[in-house]
């Protein structure tokens, strides 16, 4: 009798010292799943299309959008289903703008000011070239409106941006602009 | 077995040492502690109940699905307008009428949203409400039995979305039409440019019995044609009007993507129903001829009929002053929200970068003085202003719909920015914001849409879900998220998978649905007209090319077992009867080349197979469901012959033995029928 207590004991021991351990394995690992898990842009997938993140992020002429992007916390906004256009200016427009509003802009403090200025580059919706029409009004994510311009064949935004390029990604369209446009 | 006491000294030591281990244990994984606490607060232990059902639409599946919160399990799919060949609903004879439509028999749609009706704006668990978003009707759950009860198609009608929404009392179901149509009575065949003079919006007001649950179209209201998107009814103060978001107020029909969010405003409609009400039986309406179904299940008989009904009443707003009005709302309003106090109405245009908050109190001063700014469609618009308690600024990107908590608070789901965001309804202060994985589309607070939410938990129902769970190739499970919102910060606590692609859903304290759920269904009560109520009333008839089978199915045999003399060309009816009336004992029956479904069939109950043999031979017929210890005997056969051939038609269990040779007894012949 005193062995089979004895032994029990034994197994009690052990068996709590495994689950001690699963436990403290599963909690790290839901920890990792409930606090530390990112957006839609952490999906592992090189199968499918690219986002327009991953497009702008390949693109060498779009760094500055793509840090902006990042700081303004729109990474996984623009991962997301959309369907999005987004205006994105090339890092050539972006140095058209004095430096120091730049570089505050990328401040802490400023954020909801870049996300705003940011915003006003995205609308919700595909419009490709061949929709954008003379005098178009698109109201962006921003709630402000841009305005289509037509001029010798060249699409214009606000009368201030060209777009120069239009790629098509996953989850909507980027027209290249050679302009940062300023929210109205 | 006798232990003495210093062996219980050694028990007992090492059951010490295991407690102070625990605690070891636990102060170890202090870090994670928030995550324990959230395994803890979902994990409902074996056997024991969740705290509340959670009735989930199915979407593209047209089913409903019954969850535990704050748990996550599933159980129940209850087919509504798609048939279920799981358990023979839309197969069966008995439950092919309740998808009858005007269109035939339509076997498939997609249940967008649930309303659990009320008394006195609070949830009291008699019924759920669903809608068929394709070919537009309504459907009512028992929140007894769990099963469709009744469907009413709805006629001047398309993508009816705007519904099953209902007002305090459940005196009213809503069905609004997504699609503006020429309505059935009038010149249908037009020119799909000419929509906007042609095509017309369409709100239908569906009574429903208070003692029977039985619906009928009361009237529909002709209205402009815009898309109805949502609604709600108002509550408390408000309770006798009802709010509609409207988009598409440009009038798109080609390219609504670009061409119905051109406008920065279109509106939220205001319906006094009571108004409404008093029009439709001051004889203000005018009845026109339409054809739609209405489809009643008859719980003594088992079966539901489709009866087809010609006429509606329709009032025009033209004919009927201070019935409706127009709010301008920005921007494509999706959800159109109602909190518990029935004083604010909260839009979300899924294309706005603010969410407006509606005073009731102002809309009523707005009418009064008719601070109006112009009509649209004859129909007068409240000046935006007036009417605006006031906006919440820079909530996030895309709001879809808003829920309560029932302390002041309001949690909107925003698909673009993939999060829920909690805001105070006064203030207007966005409070709190949690990621949603990922882009969330409706949300669910339990209570959340009465007057006394229940508050504890919000579930997002998300429409993407790439790498939350294993994959499973292209097609994946929808994903559910369950918040904990009993703190000042919500906190994620559980992902759990879903059926079909569930749109809303609505959560109910197990405590009003639980002692009411039915466990059997009475045999004596069953009348339906081939029950078989004991093996004594089975039988086979012939009734020209038809063979109706009365068969019972007990643990563990079919009554009869053995059936000769049905030919080629004959159509076999098996009415099973399950006398049984032990709870959670049904039996199921399946029988080879059915081109149908298996029927499963509760106790009590009586449910009818139709098969067609398609040759000669003898098929295998069985219980197939998982019933008793001698389940797998539960089987019988049918002989089939060729037309012409005169075998007669017999049936019998257990005495269709083979023919006595020299050493056995003689078998007793078995029953020929009448």
């Amino acid at each position: 009798m005193k062995k089979i207590i004895n032994c029990l004991s034994i197994l009690i021991i052990a068996l709590f010292a495994f689950a001690c351990n699963a436990s403290t394995n599963e909690a790290q690992s839901s920890t990792e799943n409930t606090e530390s898990v990112g957006g839609q842009s952490a999906v592992q997938d090189d199968e499918s299309q690219k986002d327009i993140v991953k497009v702008a992020a390949s693109s060498k002429d779009h760094s500055t959008l793509v840090a902006a992007v990042k700081q303004a916390e729109l990474v996984d906004v623009l991962s997301n289903a959309g369907p999005f256009t987004v205006f994105a200016p090339t890092n050539a427009a972006f140095e058209k703008l004095p430096k120091e509003t730049l570089n505050a802009l990328m401040k802490d403090d400023k954020k909801s000011e870049l996300q705003d200025i940011l915003q006003y580059h995205v609308s919700v919706g595909v419009f490709k070239p061949e929709m954008l029409q003379d005098g178009q009004v698109i109201n962006q994510a921003n709630s402000k409106n841009i305005t289509i311009s037509k001029k010798d064949g060249k699409l214009i935004v606000n009368g201030t941006a060209t777009i120069i390029a239009s790629i098509p990604a996953s989850n909507g369209i980027i027209h290249v602009i050679d302009g940062v446009l300023q929210p109205q | 077995m006798k232990v003495n006491s210093s062996k219980l000294f050694i028990l007992t030591a090492s059951v010490a040492a295991l407690t102070s281990g625990l605690q070891s244990c636990n102060s170890s994984s202090a870090g994670s502690a928030s995550t324990n606490d959230a395994a803890s607060k979902v994990y409902v232990a074996p056997g024991k109940h969740d705290e509340f059902y959670n009735i989930v639409s199915g979407g593209f599946n047209g089913q409903m699905s019954v969850y535990g919160i704050p748990s996550g399990r599933m159980f129940r799919i209850i087919p509504v307008f798609s048939q279920h060949p799981e358990n023979g609903y839309g197969f069966s004879e008995e439950s092919k009428p309740m998808l009858n439509t005007s269109h035939g028999f339509v076997p498939w749609d997609d249940l967008h949203h649930i309303a659990l009706s009320t008394t006195n704006g609070e949830h009291d668990g008699r019924w759920a409400f669903g809608n068929a978003n394709n070919t537009p009707r309504i459907g009512r759950v028992s929140l007894s039995t769990f099963r469709t009860e009744e469907i009413i198609e709805i006629p001047n009608s398309a993508g009816n979305h705007s519904s099953p929404f209902i007002t305090e009392n459940t005196e009213y179901v809503v069905a609004g039409t997504r699609f503006s149509i020429p309505l059935d009575n009038s010149n249908t065949d037009v020119p799909i440019n000419t929509y906007k003079d042609n095509f017309k919006g369409t709100i239908s007001f569906i009574a429903v019995d208070q003692a029977t649950g039985h619906m009928s179209i009361d009237f529909q209201l002709l209205l402009p044609g815009v898309n109805f998107d949502l609604a709600r009814a108002g509550k408390g103060p408000s309770k006798d009007w009802f709010f509609f978001s409207c988009y598409n107020s440009e009038k798109a029909n080609t390219l609504l993507e670009v061409n119905a969010s051109a406008k920065d405003k279109d509106f939220i409609m205001a319906v006094n129903w009571k108004k409404a009400q008093e029009y439709a039986r001051a004889g203000k309406g005018k009845k026109v001829p339409v054809k739609y179904a209405h489809n009643v299940l008859d719980e003594k008989t088992h079966t539901a009929t489709s009866t087809m009904i010609n006429e509606v009443l329709t009032l025009d707003p033209k004919d009927c002053p201070d019935m409706v009005y127009m709010m301008p709302c920005p921007k494509s309003p999706h959800g159109t929200d109602v909190d518990p106090t029935g004083e604010y109405i909260v839009g979300s245009g899924k294309l706005a970068a603010t969410i407006p908050v509606f005073s009731f109190a102002k809309i009523q001063q707005a009418i009064a003085s008719k601070n109006f700014d112009g009509s649209y469609d004859g129909i007068p618009v409240l000046k935006y202003d007036a009417v605006l308690h006031g906006e919440v600024q820079k909530p996030g990107l895309g709001p879809l719909h808003t829920e309560f908590d029932g302390k002041g608070n309001a949690y909107t789901s925003f698909f673009v920015s993939s999060e829920i965001v909690k805001w105070d309804i006064k203030s207007l202060k966005v409070l709190d914001r949690v990621p949603t994985y990922y882009s969330v589309g409706h949300l669910s607070i339990p209570g959340g849409p009465t007057k006394k939410p229940w508050g504890k938990y919000v579930i997002a129902y998300n429409k993407i879900t790439k790498d939350r769970y294993l994959p499973t190739g292209p097609e994946l499970t929808q994903s559910a998220q369950l918040y904990d919102i009993s703190g000042e910060k919500m906190k994620l606590l559980l992902d759990f998978p879903t059926v079909g692609e569930p749109h809303y859903a609505e959560s109910i304290p197990a405590s009003l649905i639980m002692n009411n759920s039915k466990k059997i269904y009475k045999i004596e009560e069953n009348q339906h007209p081939y029950a078989a109520k004991g093996d004594n009333q089975t039988k086979v008839e012939r009734k020209g090319n038809e063979v109706h089978v009365s068969m019972t199915a007990v643990r563990s045999h079919l009554t009869p077992d053995n059936i000769e003399g049905v030919k080629l060309g004959d159509v076999v009816y098996f009415h099973v009867t399950n006398v049984e009336q032990d709870w959670d004992v049904p039996h199921g029956f399946a029988i080879k080349g059915a081109n149908n479904s298996e029927i499963l069939i509760m106790p009590g109950e009586t449910q009818t197979l139709k098969w067609q043999p398609d040759r000669i031979g003898v098929f295998p017929f069985y219980c197939t469901d998982f019933c008793s210890a001698l389940h797998q005997e539960m089987q019988g056969y049918i002989r089939i012959s060729p037309a012409g051939s005169n075998v007669a038609l017999t049936y019998s269990t257990g005495t269709n033995l083979p023919a006595a040779t020299a050493t056995s007894t003689p078998a007793t012949t078995p029953k020929s029928s009448k």
